[in-house]
C-alpha cells in the first residue's frame, strides 16, 4: 500500500493510496470543525473522500467523559471510495476519554497522536485508566506520538493577549495544522476560512491561523514525525466536470431549490427544528433571494400544516423532519393523501423509537413511511443512496409529487445528512423540466351543457386530479378530509364510492412510473443477490467489491424507489438463489419484499447507530455464497 | 397569477385586503352560496352565522376566487362547504396552521378560518395562540357553543365547571378557558366577541375584523340547540340582555343596563382605585366621573383584558361584546415578503448555477 517516492526534503514522503483519519475529543474541543476543515482541504486537493461525523446529542456533555466524546472520521483516497472506512489508520485523541472510546477501533500499527497535556491523573481516572496508557505499554503495537498539544498551542500564542485557557482553545487548529503537514494538504482554504469565520474578532482569527501554522511547522521540524504522506488526487475516479464537497443535507437543500426553479414554483418550507434535519431549514432560510419561504412553525404538525396550506395555494411545499416528527405529522400526511396535493415530506431518519438516538443513524422509518397512517393512505417513497445523491433524489421526489399530486416521502438518514463526499456540480440544462400546468378552466360538461370544474376528475393517464389554485376565476371549490364523491369532490358516504376512491388512490400510487431496477452482475454467474436501499449503498458496494476481488460472484441491486417498487423487482429477486438484504433496522425492507414477492429474502441487520462496515458485509456475503 | 406566486410586492399594504383583487361586478349574498345542501341540525346557531357571513362578503367586493375559508373539525367546520369560494375542510385543530401557510405564501388571498371551541381551544390550542402572536393575516371565526356537538355532547374547554354531560355525569372538573382573555394573553392584535343571533352586531364585528391587518379573532357565541340549548339565553332574552350585555364601542363610555337620565345605560364600568380591578357602578349614584371610555386601540392590553374578565362565567351577566382590542403591529407575511425582497436587493436574484457551484470547487479534466 505504501511506496517511497521522495526524499528530497529532510523528511521522507511516502505515497499512500488511501488513508482513514479519525479526530476525537471532547464535544467542546471543536472536532467537527477540525474534521470539516480537513475534509475541505482534502476535497480541494482532489481526493475522493467520505466522512462520518459522530457526536453526542448533548451540546456540551460532561467534559472528559466517554459519553462526551465527539469524533469525525474521514476516508480519502487516490481512487473512488464508497465509505468513511472501517478502521482508522490514524487517531488524533485530544484527551483520555477520546483515546479510550476509539482505540478499540484501531488496527495494530495504526498511528495515534495523543494530547499528553490532558493525560492528568484525574482525567485518566475519570475514564478508568489507573496508569497512563501512553506509558504503561498498553499501546504497544501502535505508533504513538505523544504531543503536548495544549502547551505547544499556548506557547505559539504567547504574543497574543490571551489567557492560557483561551489560547488553549486553538489546540484543535494546531492539531489540524500538524495533520495537514502529515498529509500534505493545501492550507490556504483553512486560513481563509478562519479569517472569515472570526471576521468580527480579528485577534481570535489570527490566533487560530497562528496555531494552525504552528502545528504545520511542528510536524516539519520535530523529530518525532519523520515521515509525511502523499495521497494523490483521484483524477481517474471521477468523470470530467466541476466538483465540490457536499453533505447530504446540503445536497438535499440544493435539490429542493433546484426543484423549485425547474418547476417554476416558489418553494415553501414548513418545519420545526429537529436533529438531524435542522440543517435543511438553516440552509433554505439563507436562500430567500430564490423566493424561498421558510416557516419555523410552533410544532411538527404546524410545520406540515403550513406546507399543505402553501401547496393548496400553488407552492412547491416541503416539510423536513426526523422520525418522531413524522409520527406527529401522520394525520396531516393522511389529509394530503386525501386532498391529493403535492407535498414533500423529508425524513432524515435517526435512531428510534421515541427520542432514540438523535445524532445517530438508522433506517427504521421505512414501515412508518409506508404504512404509518390511519386508513389506506399510500405515499410514494424515494431514498437517496449517497450524500450527493440527495440532490437528485429531491428532484425525483418533486417529479412524483407534482405529476401525481401526492405527498411523497424522501427518506434520508443521519449518516447521509452529515456525511459528505465530492459531488459533480450539474449543469442546469441537465436538470429535469418539472413544470406543471395549473388548471385554469372548467374541466367537465354537465348534462344540461353547463361547464363546471370538478376537482376530482382525474387525468386518465396518471390518475392525478387537477390542481386549481385559489385566485383562479370560476374554479372555486372545496376539498377536505371527508371521503369525496369521485369527480365532483363533494362529501360522499356512499359505500361503493368509498371503495372506488380507496382503490383509485392506491392505483394512482401503484402507477407512478419508476425506472426498472438495474442489477450489477458483471459475469452473470452470481447465485446471491444483495439488495439494499438508502444510505447502505456505500458499505454494500464496498463489501461487494471485496468479495469480487476474491474471485467470488455476487449480484448487487439498490432500490431508490420503495413505493412503488420497480416493476421488474419480483423478476430480479426470483433470478437468484439467495437474496440478502442489509438494513439498519430489524428487517423492514426484507419484510416488504417477502410479503410482496413471496421470496425468501434474508435480512442482515444492524441498529447500533452507525453505518455498516464494508468488511462486515463482505463477510456476510461470503458466508451466503459459500454456504448458500 | 405568476407574479403573486413568485414575488412580493414593493408596496407595503396598509389595509389587509390591498393586494386582493376586486370583483368585476356587484355581488350579492347569493354569489357566496355554494350548491351544497346545508346539513346542520335545524335550529342550529350556525345557520345565522353562515347567513351573516354570506350577507357580509359582498360588502368587501373581493373577487370570490381570492377568498378562502379553511376549517378544522366540528359542526362549524363544515362551513367552507357552504361558501362558494375556495375552501378546505381540514383536520381537527389544524386550520390555523394550514391557513398560515396559505396566507404566508399568497398575500393576494383573503383567508378566513372557521373553528369551534373544541377545535380551536382544545386540540388546536397551540396553533391558535401561535397564529395570534405571529399576526398572520387571518380572520378566525371561533364558534363557541361551550359543548362538543359533533361527537354528541361532551363538555368542551369553554364549558362551565361542573357541567353535566355524557362524559361528566357527576359534573366536569375542568376550569374553562375564556377565549377573549386567552387571545389577549397570546398577544392578539384584534379580539372581538359577538352573538350568533344579533346579525347587525355580528356584521359590524366582521367588518372590523376584515379591516384589521393581521390575525383577527372573533368569538361568536353560538347556540347548540341539541346539546347545550339556551347557553347564551341571558344575552339574547330582551329583558335579561339589557343587564347582561355590555356593548363595547371605541371612544364611548362603557355603559349598559336600563337607560338613565342621559339616555345611556344606567350602569357604568369604573376602575376600583384600591384593587385596580374593574367594577360596575350605578351611574345615578356614582355619577359619570371615572366611567371608563373604551379604547380598543390602546397599546396596553390591560383594560381589554380586564374587560374580558368582567362577565360572570356562570350567569354570563355583564358580558362585554364588540371589539375588545384592535391594534396595529407588523403583519407576518408582509414582513416575510419584505425579507424576500431585501434578500434580492442584497444578494441579487438567486442564480441556481452559482448556488450549486459554491466557492470551493475543483475541476476534473
Amino acid at each position: 500500500m505504501t511506496q517511497q517516492v521522495s526524499q528530497e526534503s529532510a523528511k521522507e514522503v511516502r505515497r499512500l493510496d488511501r488513508v482513514i483519519i479519525r479526530f476525537a475529543g471532547d464535544s467542546g474541543d471543536g472536532m467537527q470543525l477540525t474534521g470539516d476543515r480537513f475534509t475541505s482541504e482534502t476535497a480541494s486537493f482532489g481526493n475522493d473522500l467520505s466522512t462520518l461525523p459522530n457526536f453526542p446529542a448533548e451540546i456540551r456533555a460532561p467534559a472528559g467523559t466517554l459519553p462526551g466524546v465527539s469524533s469525525f472520521q474521514l476516508h480519502f483516497a487516490d481512487h473512488d471510495i464508497l465509505t468513511p472506512g472501517d478502521a482508522p489508520n490514524v487517531l488524533v485523541a485530544m484527551n483520555p476519554a477520546a483515546l479510550k472510546a476509539n482505540v478499540g477501533d484501531l488496527p495494530r500499527g495504526a498511528e495515534i497522536i495523543v494530547n499528553t497535556d490532558e493525560f492528568t491523573k484525574r482525567a485518566m481516572a475519570k475514564v478508568g485508566y489507573d496508569t497512563s496508557p501512553i506509558e504503561d505499554g498498553s499501546l504497544d503495537g501502535y505508533r504513538v506520538h505523544p504531543v503536548p498539544l495544549t502547551t505547544l498551542t499556548v506557547e505559539a500564542l504567547k504574543d497574543f493577549d490571551l489567557g492560557r485557557k483561551e489560547a488553549g482553545r486553538s489546540k484543535n487548529m494546531f492539531a489540524l495544522g500538524l495533520l495537514s503537514w502529515m498529509y500534505n494538504r493545501p492550507v490556504e482554504g483553512t486560513e481563509r476560512f478562519l479569517r472569515s469565520k472570526f471576521a468580527k474578532k480579528p485577534e481570535i482569527a489570527e490566533a487560530n491561523v497562528t496555531a494552525f501554522r504552528a502545528g504545520w511547522n511542528f510536524g516539519e521540524t520535530t523529530e518525532d514525525f519523520a515521515v509525511s504522506y502523499e495521497v494523490a488526487p483521484a483524477s481517474k475516479a471521477f468523470p470530467p466536470g466541476t466538483y465540490r464537497n457536499v453533505s447530504g443535507n446540503l445536497a438535499l437543500s440544493y435539490g429542493l431549490v433546484a426543484a423549485s426553479q425547474q418547476a417554476d414554483l416558489p418553494l415553501f418550507l414548513g418545519s420545526y427544528p429537529i436533529t438531524p434535519a435542522s440543517d435543511i431549514l438553516h440552509e433554505l432560510s439563507k436562500h430567500k433571494n430564490f423566493g424561498v419561504r421558510t416557516f419555523q412553525a410552533e410544532d411538527e404538525i404546524a410545520g406540515i400544516g403550513a406546507a399543505l396550506g402553501a401547496a393548496f395555494g400553488g407552492s412547491l411545499a416541503v416539510t423536513t423532519t426526523s422520525g418522531p416528527g413524522v409520527a406527529l405529522k401522520s394525520e396531516t400526511i393522511g389529509l394530503a393523501v386525501s386532498l391529493e396535493l403535492p407535498l414533500l415530506i423529508v425524513d432524515i431518519q435517526r435512531g428510534g423509537p421515541s427520542t432514540g438516538l438523535p445524532t445517530k443513524t438508522e433506517q427504521a422509518d421505512l414501515l412508518q413511511a409506508m404504512y404509518g397512517r390511519n386508513g389506506e393512505a399510500p405515499v410514494p417513497i424515494v431514498a437517496p443512496a449517497t450524500p450527493g445523491d440527495c440532490f437528485d433524489a429531491a428532484l425525483e421526489a418533486t417529479r412524483i409529487a407534482l405529476t401525481y399530486r401526492t405527498p411523497v416521502f424522501l427518506l434520508s438518514d443521519g449518516y447521509l445528512a452529515n456525511g459528505s463526499e465530492p459531488w459533480r456540480v450539474p449543469e442546469i440544462d441537465e436538470l429535469p423540466d418539472l413544470r406543471v400546468q395549473f388548471t385554469t378552466s372548467p374541466n367537465h360538461v354537465l348534462e344540461d351543457g353547463s361547464e363546471v370544474f370538478w376537482p376530482y376528475k382525474r387525468d386518465p393517464e396518471t390518475l392525478a386530479r387537477p390542481w386549481a389554485v385559489p385566485g383562479t376565476p370560476g374554479l372555486e371549490h372545496r376539498i377536505g378530509g371527508i371521503e369525496k364523491q369521485d369527480g365532483t369532490g363533494n362529501i360522499s358516504y356512499d359505500p361503493a364510492n368509498h371503495e372506488y376512491m380507496v382503490r383509485t388512490r392506491q392505483a394512482k400510487v401503484d402507477g407512478v412510473t419508476v425506472p426498472d431496477l438495474t442489477v450489477d452482475d458483471p459475469d452473470g454467474e452470481a447465485k446471491v443477490l444483495v439488495i439494499g436501499w438508502g444510505s447502505t449503498y456505500g458499505p454494500i458496494t464496498a463489501g461487494v467489491r471485496r468479495v469480487r476481488r476474491e474471485g467470488l460472484h455476487v449480484a448487487q441491486a439498490h432500490l431508490r424507489h420503495l413505493n412503488p417498487f420497480p416493476a421488474n423487482l419480483g423478476e430480479v429477486l426470483r433470478s437468484y438463489d439467495r437474496v440478502i438484504v442489509p438494513e439498519m433496522n430489524l428487517g423492514q425492507l426484507a419484510t416488504l419484499l417477502r410479503a410482496r414477492y413471496l421470496v425468501d429474502a434474508q435480512p442482515h441487520t444492524q441498529v447500533n447507530g452507525m453505518p455498516f462496515k464494508a468488511e462486515q458485509l463482505a463477510h456476510v456475503l461470503k458466508e451466503a455464497i459459500e454456504h448458500g | 397569477m405568476a407574479d403573486v406566486l413568485t414575488g412580493g410586492s414593493q408596496e407595503r399594504e396598509h389595509h389587509p385586503l390591498t393586494l386582493v383583487p376586486k370583483a368585476d361586478a356587484k355581488q350579492s349574498a347569493k354569489d357566496f352560496k355554494s350548491d351544497q345542501e346545508v346539513r346542520w341540525c335545524p335550529g342550529c346557531g350556525d345557520y345565522a352565522v353562515l347567513a351573516a357571513v354570506q350577507g357580509f362578503m359582498p360588502e368587501l367586493g373581493l373577487a370570490k376566487e381570492n377568498v378562502v375559508f379553511v376549517s378544522g373539525i366540528g359542526c362549524s367546520s363544515r362551513f367552507p362547504y357552504y361558501m362558494n369560494t375556495f375552501g378546505m375542510h381540514s383536520i381537527h385543530g389544524r386550520a390555523p396552521a394550514i391557513a398560515t401557510g396559505l396566507a404566508a405564501a399568497r398575500r393576494d388571498l383573503s383567508v378566513w378560518v372557521v373553528t369551534g371551541d373544541g377545535d380551536a381551544l382544545s386540540i388546536g390550542g397551540n396553533h391558535l395562540i401561535h397564529a395570534l402572536r405571529r399576526n398572520v393575516n387571518l380572520k378566525i371565526l371561533l364558534f363557541n357553543n361551550r359543548i362538543y356537538g359533533l361527537t354528541k355532547g361532551q363538555y368542551s374547554p369553554t364549558s362551565e365547571a361542573g357541567k353535566l354531560t355524557k362524559s361528566s355525569p357527576m359534573g366536569s372538573l375542568d376550569a374553562p378557558f375564556n377565549p377573549v382573555s386567552l387571545a389577549i394573553g397570546a398577544e392578539a392584535s384584534f379580539v372581538a366577541r359577538t352573538v350568533d343571533s344579533d346579525r347587525k352586531h355580528l356584521t359590524e364585528v366582521l367588518r372590523a375584523a376584515a379591516d384589521h391587518p393581521g390575525t383577527a379573532l372573533v368569538e361568536i357565541y353560538q347556540n347548540c340547540n341539541i346539546f347545550n340549548d339556551g347557553a347564551f339565553e341571558a344575552l339574547k332574552d330582551k329583558q335579561q340582555a339589557q343587564e347582561a350585555v355590555i356593548r363595547l364601542e371605541h371612544g364611548q363610555p362603557i355603559r349598559f343596563g336600563v337607560p338613565g337620565e342621559d339616555g345611556l345605560g344606567g350602569k357604568g364600568v369604573v376602575r376600583d382605585p384600591v384593587t385596580g380591578d374593574l367594577k360596575v357602578v350605578d351611574v345615578a349614584e356614582h355619577g359619570t366621573d371615572g366611567i371608563l371610555v373604551h379604547d380598543a386601540h390602546s397599546a396596553s392590553p390591560t383594560q381589554a383584558f380586564a374587560l374580558s374578565r368582567l362577565a360572570d362565567p356562570d350567569t354570563l351577566h355583564r358580558t362585554p361584546v364588540g371589539v375588545f382590542r384592535d391594534v396595529r403591529r407588523p403583519v407576518y407575511e408582509t414582513e416575510m415578503a419584505e425579507q424576500l425582497e431585501q434578500a434580492v436587493e442584497r444578494y441579487g436574484k438567486g442564480e441556481l448555477a452559482t448556488l450549486l457551484a459554491g466557492n470551493d470547487t475543483w475541476t476534473v479534466l
